[in-house]
């Protein structure tokens, strides 16, 4: 026993980077919806970025520590407290064996992360741990997480990851936790806006729209619409229309597909997208801006400007770049094992 | 939007495009067919057995393969053009596909099926809607080899390909909140297999005692794109014992 879930939350789950080579058996991907988020909480607890972390959304969870652990914070900022106090996010914290992490009101962004070193003991089901609800698979017995739930974490330990100079000599003291000294530069990973505008590439059935439907799309606000989930977020503003409506044969579509279904409403697909689709796919949000996109969440309006394939590839080389950079500067900080 | 129109070289042509900055789509024909079909699997298959640093997966469907890269990757971080670096590894491939003759794996599997009664609520709708009786239209549903042409909509959903438009019905029209998984139907002249309990609108003319999807074997689904699917009658008896043998296995 390491951890105890005391409360859920709204949907608390388990997610890695996702289940990869069985969408062609129909198998969802899933994984975190900000992928950046998780990556950047592994990298601060010293873990292989692509291990487990709990995915809260919007009201967090209430979870207890039952022995001393590093943990790190990243994603939406829900006003995440250990004992009372407020908690840094993106830093390695070494929380007291008995503490309390629990969440508050959303500041900014929707998904927040919590890893902790060594990551969770848990069974994966086809090479991942994401939680996939509607199969039931991965994750703690492929369901959200609920109050009363424990689970082992790795046997890593908390103060065994870092260097002690990363934390000040207080940390001796009987404080609940201690947060690093240092932290990534924030300017090399996203900054979560309340009206993010999107990059767009064009989608393979871009040329059915009508002109004033090509148009509206860059110029046009949509509002993601209250029923969106981690599936996908559903659109609301002008309606948009294909200049001759065509019967389409089904194919793929992936994490940040803008799908238009007939009634006109596009719906932008999310990490738990089915496999294959047959609504005309107009554009598709660039990766490096997806978790712009997951974090602003529903309620929210978002607009849309179009990049080239070749503008998107040097937005994503320069987001792994940036984690290169924090991953290696992470790296140095690390105790030799 | 790059295309690469390759009619002059092959003897069929292909297309390649791009779905967003991590994957790319070769597409092979515009119409559904078994020869497209084929073109789709043996590349597929080719790629399989031979995939690049940086392949992450690929989705065979109808007439298209989509492959999923990762950029960062294949681009040797950003040393090369992400989707060209894609394109080269990719065109020899394809080279291969058209000149080397499709031999193809294939497997028939058989589909037992319980049809009508209480695990074939609609049966007599579909047999009224065509004019049959049921009796016909279990014949015709079990008298055709089909094609499963992809797997896609949920985990083992199989797009079958082959019915006979006599037992054609349209969607109900008010759809089920929950159907049994195994249940068989028909939705216009689409048949298919649920895996999962999941709600929908397909008209339900019997259902099956196989799993199609299970998670915990290596190969999770039952049926595999290219594969043949015989459905064949079975009583209701023969139903539950074969029910109680996979759960006890």
């Amino acid at each position: 026993m390491s951890l105890k879930i005391e409360k859920p939350g709204l949907l608390t789950t388990i997610q890695d980077l996702g289940r990869f080579g069985h969408q062609q058996e129909g198998i969802i991907v899933s994984g975190a919806m900000d992928c950046v988020a998780l990556r950047l909480a592994n990298l601060l607890v010293g873990n292989p970025e692509r291990a487990a972390v709990i995915e809260a959304v919007v009201q967090g969870p209430h979870i207890r520590f039952q022995k001393d652990m590093l943990l790190a914070i990243t994603g939406a900022d829900l006003s995440p407290t250990i004992a009372g106090e407020p908690v840094s996010m993106y830093r390695p914290v070494l929380v007291r064996k008995g503490s309390l992490l629990t969440f508050g009101a959303p500041r900014a962004g929707c998904y927040s992360y919590v890893a902790v070193a060594g990551s969770f003991e848990l069974s994966p089901v086809l090479g991942s741990y994401s939680t996939y609800l509607k199969a039931g698979i991965g994750g703690v017995q492929g369901r959200a997480l609920r109050a009363g739930d424990v689970f082992n974490c790795g046997k890593v330990k908390a103060g065994k990851v870092f260097s002690a100079s990363s934390f000040p000599a207080s940390a001796n003291g009987h404080t609940a936790f201690v947060p690093a000294h240092w932290y990534p530069d924030p300017s090399l990973f996203p900054v979560y806006q309340e009206q993010p505008t999107l990059r767009v590439v064009r989608g393979p059935e871009y040329d059915l729209l009508s002109e004033n439907s090509k148009q509206y799309l860059w110029t046009g606000k949509y509002q993601i619409s209250l029923r969106s989930d981690r599936m996908g977020y559903h659109l609301q503003g002008a309606p948009l229309v294909m200049a001759t409506p065509k019967e389409l044969i089904s194919s793929a579509v992936t994490f940040g597909t803008i799908q238009v279904p007939n009634r006109g409403n596009p719906i932008i697909l999310m990490a738990d997208h089915q496999t294959t689709g047959g609504y005309p796919r107009i554009g598709q949000v660039i990766t490096a801006d997806l978790p712009l996109l997951a974090q602003a969440g529903p309620g929210r309006i978002i607009q849309f400007t179009e990049v080239t394939l070749q503008e998107a590839h040097q937005h994503y080389l320069q987001l792994e770049q940036n984690l290169d950079t924090i991953k290696r500067g992470i790296q140095l900080k690390r105790l030799s094992l | 939007m790059e295309e690469i129109n390759s009619a002059n070289v092959f003897p069929s042509s292909f297309q390649l495009f791009p779905l967003g900055d991590a994957a790319i789509v070769v597409q092979f024909g515009d119409t559904i067919s078994e020869e497209v079909h084929a073109t789709v699997r043996a590349f597929s298959l080719l790629l399989e057995a031979q995939p690049f640093p940086g392949f992450i997966e690929l989705v065979p469907a109808f007439t298209t393969v989509t492959i999923y890269y990762n950029p960062w990757l294949i681009s040797q971080k950003g040393r090369y053009d992400p989707y060209q670096s894609v394109v080269d590894l990719l065109l020899p491939l394809l080279t291969q596909t058209y000149q080397e003759p499709h031999e193809l794996p294939s497997r028939l599997i058989e589909i037992p099926v319980c049809y009508g009664g209480k695990y074939g609520p609609d049966l007599e709708f579909v047999a009224i809607h065509n004019g049959l009786s049921s009796e016909m239209v279990v014949s015709l549903h079990s008298a055709t080899e089909y094609m499963v042409y992809m797997i896609g909509f949920a985990p083992g959903f199989p797009y079958l390909g082959g019915m006979n438009s006599l037992i054609a019905t349209p969607r109900r029209d008010s759809p089920r909140p929950a159907i049994p998984p195994g249940s068989v139907g028909i939705a216009g002249d689409q048949t298919g297999i649920y895996p999962l309990q999941t709600p929908g609108g397909w008209q339900l003319i019997g259902r099956t005692p196989l799993t199609l999807f299970q998670p915990f074997r290596q190969s999770p689904s039952l049926l595999k794109a290219g594969d043949k699917v015989r459905f064949v009658p079975i009583s209701e008896k023969e139903f539950l014992n074969r029910k109680e043998l996979a759960h006890e296995s």
